[in-house]
């Protein structure tokens, strides 16, 4: 029991601090934050399916994209309003992670990687075949008084904060919820052992395909979010970098922890951040950080932290 | 023993592997309780049919019924979920797990206390006491009670044991077949093994596997009496 308020306190406390955060760091840092915090519930989606269920896709860019697109679509040819918007580029999200998964968890491991890059390269030649409706590589832009939830400007910073830190607090608590329940737990098994798992009479492939169904539900979601909050729409959110991405900042971050991909999205963020005040390569000062990571903290930031000292982070 | 209606039927059982014929034409009747042991020569097809039973292999002909209900067709976790276990012959547990996580997760009580479920099945093979582990730290020994108290806390009807001797020591041996006598008065077992003083010690039936057939079945007594059977086996 004291362990579980122990691990609800901490992460109400992440949300606490997040929350006071636009009161002592400059707009510039703010805005920064908001983006962050968006990015950081793709990476959570992430992070259920490669960290909790083993699932290493290469293909999340496509799920980022289903929720972005459907969003930006609906709201800037079809007239929808941001709400009903923002539910069905959740629900792009999980649909297509769901329809991937019936075909792509037919296979593991190496080629799973294969298979997933090729669903996502095709959604990404797809938003470029229709140029017409998706403007392309170019993207295109939501205009400003679409850009309103439940009555609340979205355009103006306090309001983009707010609305990025109660789609972060829901994600987060949603995924505590989900990895302390017995489901979660079940998803740790498939990943450790999937034919025991087999053996204890659960359905891995079911198991798997729920994980991805949850991913995808994050992914949407967050490339939703960002449609409204950010105002923009691009192809390059589909491309293969950004799934790169989801699994860089899940890594760095600690696959399998709770708080894991908010961390590495937050200090791969500002790493880039601060390279491009020294260097116009910024990848390589990235490439630098991930080799450090690979040789003295394989489990990531947190996955460290858990292994050395705090054994009851979730 | 002939007047209760088997637990598990199989009629027939075929399962070829290119020109191998790993399993061909059996058949198994297995009660209620009790230990049935299946043995035979290394090749002779005996993991190929607890595959089939298990539902980890699919059948090329046959029909197997659990419970009076056909389930050839069923997938191995559904088949789990009926109370047919299976404990692996090569240790499967989840080593970067507790000892206790592992056995919790066997646990299926659609309400009541886990907790207590997984110790009970811990307890009774003896390693309670190593709950708070981390189970890739046991013993080889241990791993193999852990995989045992798995299929345990499934609260099985039919428990496979694959070769569950394999690798433990004599006393733990001792310890072992205490357990599995125990569990026989309430369920049903199927043991692979090929240690013949743990077979003739528990063992109420024996079906005798050669070259994928059944070369004989019957009591103890009437196995070690059985010419066929010390010709190809036993070593007479």
């Amino acid at each position: 029991m004291t362990g579980g308020v122990r691990v609800w306190a901490l992460h109400l406390a992440v949300l606490v601090a997040l929350a006071l955060a636009p009161l002592v760091v400059p707009p510039y840092h703010a805005t920064n934050l908001a983006r962050i915090m968006v990015l950081a519930v793709f990476a959570m989606g992430y992070n259920i399916a490669f960290g909790y269920t083993g699932l290493l896709s290469l293909g999340h860019a496509l799920l980022l994209a289903a929720g972005m697109y459907a969003t930006g679509l609906l709201v800037a040819h079809g007239g929808w309003t941001a709400g009903p918007a923002l539910l069905a580029g959740a629900l792009a999200g999980a649909g297509v992670a769901f329809v991937v998964g019936l075909l792509a968890l037919r296979t593991t491991g190496a080629a799973f990687m294969i298979v997933t890059l090729m669903f996502a390269q095709a959604g990404y030649l797809t938003i470029l075949y229709f140029g017409d409706l998706t403007r392309g590589d170019e993207g295109f832009t939501l205009a400003r008084e679409a850009r309103t939830l439940f009555g609340l400007d979205l355009v103006t910073d306090a309001t983009r904060y707010s609305a990025a830190l109660a789609l972060f607090a829901a994600g987060l608590i949603g995924c505590l919820l989900l990895v302390r329940s017995r489901t979660g737990r079940v998803l740790v098994a498939v990943r450790e052992n999937s034919e025991r798992t087999r053996m204890l009479g659960y359905d891995p492939f079911r198991a798997r395909l729920l994980a991805l169904t949850l991913s995808g539900l994050y992914a949407g979601t967050a490339g939703a979010a960002y449609a409204l909050l950010f105002g923009y729409v691009g192809a390059s959110f589909a491309t293969v970098q950004y799934s790169v991405l989801a699994l860089l900042w899940v890594l760095l971050g600690g696959a399998g922890t709770v708080l894991g991909p908010l961390v590495g999205t937050l200090v791969m963020f500002y790493l880039v951040d601060f390279a491009g005040n020294l260097t116009d390569a910024t990848l390589f000062v990235v490439g630098a950080a991930l080799i450090l990571l690979i040789l003295f903290a394989r489990t990531g930031l947190l996955g460290t932290l858990r292994a050395r000292a705090l054994a009851w982070l979730p | 023993m002939a007047a209760l209606t088997p637990l598990l039927k199989a009629r027939g059982l075929k399962r070829h592997f290119g020109g191998v014929k790993a399993v061909d034409g059996v058949g198994l009747d297995l009660g209620p309780t009790g230990v049935h042991a299946l043995i035979g020569p290394n090749g002779a097809g005996k993991s190929t049919l607890v595959g089939l039973l298990s539902g980890r292999i699919t059948a090329d002909a046959g029909i197997i019924e659990f419970a009076g209900r056909d389930i050839t067709r069923l997938p191995a976790h559904a088949r789990v979920r009926l109370g047919i276990a299976y404990t692996f012959q090569v240790t499967s547990i989840y080593p970067r797990l507790s000892v206790e996580d592992n056995v919790t997760l066997a646990v299926r009580h659609p309400s009541g206390d886990v907790t207590t479920a997984a110790r009970a099945a811990l307890a009774r093979v003896g390693l309670d006491i190593h709950a708070r582990q981390i189970a890739g730290d046991l013993s080889y020994g241990h791993q193999r009670l852990l995989e045992l108290a798995m299929g345990l806390a499934l609260t099985p009807r039919l428990l496979i044991l694959d070769e569950p001797t394999q690798g433990l020591a004599a006393g733990e041996i001792a310890g072992f077949s205490a357990l599995v006598r125990d569990v026989a008065r309430d369920a049903s077992v199927l043991l692979i093994e090929h240690n013949m003083d743990v077979v003739m010690d528990l063992a109420d039936r024996i079906t005798v596997l050669d070259f994928g057939r059944v070369l004989a079945s019957g009591t103890p007594d009437a196995i070690r009496k059985d010419r066929a059977v010390q010709a190809a086996y036993l070593g007479a």
